[in-house]
């Protein structure tokens, strides 16, 4: 009897990873809300006591949507981010991804939301310094075990988006800052992800990189109706918004649709 | 099946990330190549040397003092040098056949003293067949052509007595009755063994004149055999002394020096080992932005860690290719002109000669090839381990300490 419950327990994770594999989330949804979270706070341990990151955060974010979430260091915007993305989970509440209950989510079917579902861009880059341009954008796919064929069209693909396909065989220390968040953006979007999460993007940019990367993001936007979300106190990157929610002490302090 | 395919593409995949991570890990690949191809070579000689070692001493100890096996009187051991007095017999008819066939040479011992400058030297001395062709004593040496009595000592006596060849010295010893009679003896010949235990403090004579001297005609103290001899159970009360039971000295060393070796070997082991897993841990504490990436982009915390895993097995793989390109040619000169010992040394009571000749045992390369492999994938997944096991967040910007 142990047996068997043990088996059916595991055929339902087996098919669990598997449906976060296949184009459609696991759990369909009845709405265009790709993410709902619900009364979540998150603390850290300190010493003995804890701090209180995030505390009753309710949202919802639809599909195709370029929000933001903004506020001072400390506000809580990135733990917030890494929540969305699988990378941390909630203390309590529930944030549910493409359907996905994150806190529920085993280390497997994390990985497997991750890779397929969610793309990321981040501050300093997080290029693999050792592998070229190409390489560093075909990573993602070689996760998916995507044919060869298939990996090189769709990195090209993702270097023209961003206006890089003459630096595929660069290293990323023979890159310039724009370009290298250009590659990130690349790298994020090159698995037509449902998701992308960016946070702070141009935190190491000037002002014309800045600009010409958010424009990238928008108009990757609107062609493929991806959702974005960034994390940032940036006033350019808040140019770009559509929503803007700002989080202040780690709660929402306000909702704003431009 | 899905399961499997998936989870065989998955860990091909790895492989082939570990080996790119490894080719364009520049100056850190090469520093854990070397240093593990290095030590590699140092353990295969030092193992060849101490196998080389004992092959010749079992080799020598064969040749020169046990023979194939033994058979001893039954009142002889070896270890009491009290028990000669009484530890000897006339010779089975059974084994003079043998004796006579070429295939047994008996030995017979007595103590007797030695007046070497004036001062007294007790000493063993032993009689041996001149005709005899089964141990490596040069025994035709001591053939009786005059009146003297030729005798032989090893190199280590002629130098603890100070006697040369062609020197006469008083020699002192009791009959079969117990009465004391005395002679001089003639070196006639000083010969070189690695074998001490047929040297040190002994005196080889004719056996014939053995028997003149102690009226023990036809008796033996021990029977040493050739292997053709094919006893294999005592004779006539006469104990048969296995080869095994013989080398038992020999395998009591090879015991103590396979202690002594392990620990060196831990040592060498340990110090190549603190120095990848140096090389790692820096390497993956400095790359913990890339592992944070490998998860964010989709890897499991599992996975990250066993393509750092892979990493440090394929260091250590690369490091035997290396050590075969290198060490190969080096330790072949090595097994050809061996590793010259100091004088000193033989004179200890080890079975050593000019040189050690190391000899390179299949069995003990894959041993020490294996070890070098699991230690180094075990030094290279504890701190990939400890890194994708803590919060991913840190990792991805590089706060973990």
């Amino acid at each position: 009897m142990i047996n068997s419950n043990f088996f059916i327990v595991k055929c339902i994770k087996t098919l669990k990873i598997i449906s976060l594999y296949k184009s459609k989330p696991f759990n369909a949804m009845t709405t265009n809300k790709v993410i709902t979270i619900s009364q979540l706070t998150k603390d850290f341990p300190v010493g003995e006591s804890y701090f209180r990151a995030l505390e009753n955060i309710n949202l919802e974010i639809g599909e195709g949507e370029f929000t933001g979430f903004v506020g001072p260091s400390g506000s809580g915007k990135t733990t917030l981010l890494n929540i969305i993305g699988s990378l941390d989970k909630p203390t309590s509440g529930t944030a549910f991804i493409l359907g996905n209950d994150v806190s529920k989510l085993s280390a497997k079917e994390s990985a497997a939301l991750r890779n397929l579902h969610i793309g990321f861009i981040f501050q300093s880059y997080n290029l693999l310094p050792i592998y070229t341009v190409y390489e560093n954008v075909e990573f993602a796919l070689l996760l998916q075990k995507k044919s060869k064929e298939e990996r090189h069209k769709a990195v090209m693909e993702s270097l023209e988006w961003v206006g890089l396909t003459d630096k595929k065989d660069s290293r990323p220390t023979q890159l310039s800052g724009g370009e290298s968040q250009r590659v990130a953006i690349a790298r994020a979007m090159v698995k037509h992800p449902t998701i992308v999460l960016a946070d702070e993007p141009s935190a190491n940019l000037d002002a014309e990189n800045s600009h010409h990367i958010l424009q990238t993001m928008a108009r990757l936007n609107k062609e493929l109706n991806t959702t974005f979300i960034f994390a940032t106190h940036d006033e350019k990157v808040m140019q770009y918004l559509q929503k803007i929610i700002t989080l202040k002490d780690g709660r929402i302090e306000s909702e704003f649709n431009k | 099946m899905d399961g499997l395919k998936v989870n065989l593409i998955n860990n091909t995949m790895l492989i082939q990330t570990a080996f790119k991570n490894i080719i364009r890990g520049g100056k850190r690949t090469w520093l854990n190549v070397v240093v593990l191809s290095f030590v590699l070579v140092i353990m295969v000689a030092y193992n060849g040397l101490l196998d080389g070692w004992l092959e010749e001493s079992r080799r020598d100890t064969i040749d020169w003092e046990s023979g194939w096996s033994q058979l001893w009187h039954p009142k002889y051991d070896k270890y009491d040098i009290f028990t000669l007095q009484d530890a000897h017999g006339i010779i089975p008819e059974d084994i003079k056949r043998l004796i006579n066939k070429g295939v047994a040479t008996p030995i017979l011992v007595i103590q007797a003293s030695i007046y070497p400058h004036g001062r007294m030297q007790n000493i063993v001395l032993k009689g041996i067949n001149t005709e005899q062709n089964i141990l490596k004593i040069p025994s035709e040496k001591i053939k009786t052509t005059d009146d003297n009595i030729p005798a032989m000592i090893g190199t280590r006596m002629a130098k603890s007595t100070d006697l040369k060849k062609g020197d006469r010295i008083m020699l002192r010893w009791r009959d079969k009755n117990g009465v004391f009679d005395s002679r001089q003896l003639l070196i006639t010949h000083i010969f070189e063994t690695k074998v001490g235990s047929v040297d040190s403090n002994q005196i080889w004579i004719n056996l014939d004149d053995l028997y003149q001297m102690t009226g023990m005609s036809d008796e033996a103290t021990y029977i040493v055999f050739s292997k053709d001899a094919k006893v294999k159970s005592d004779i006539s009360g006469w104990k048969y002394k296995s080869n095994y039971f013989l080398l038992s000295d020999v395998r009591a060393m090879e015991n103590a020096e396979r202690v002594e070796s392990t620990i060196i070997f831990i040592i060498l082991l340990a110090l190549a080992l603190l120095a990848v897993y140096d090389t790692q841990t820096l390497s993956i504490f400095r790359r913990q932005k890339e592992i944070g990436t490998y998860v964010a982009l989709g890897m499991t915390p599992k996975k990250v860690t066993s393509l750092f895993t892979f990493e440090g097995t394929i260091y250590s793989v690369l490091a035997v290719l290396f050590a075969a390109i290198w060490g190969t040619p080096l330790l072949y000169l090595f097994a050809k002109t061996g590793l010259p010992m100091p004088e000193a040394y033989t004179n200890i009571g080890l079975t050593l000669g000019e040189a050690i000749y190391p000899i390179y045992k299949i069995a003990s390369l894959i041993k020490t090839i294996l070890l070098l492999i699991v230690l180094s994938a075990i030094i290279s997944y504890i701190p990939a381990q400890k890194i994708a096991k803590q919060n991913i967040v840190y990792a991805l910007k590089g706060k973990i300490n």
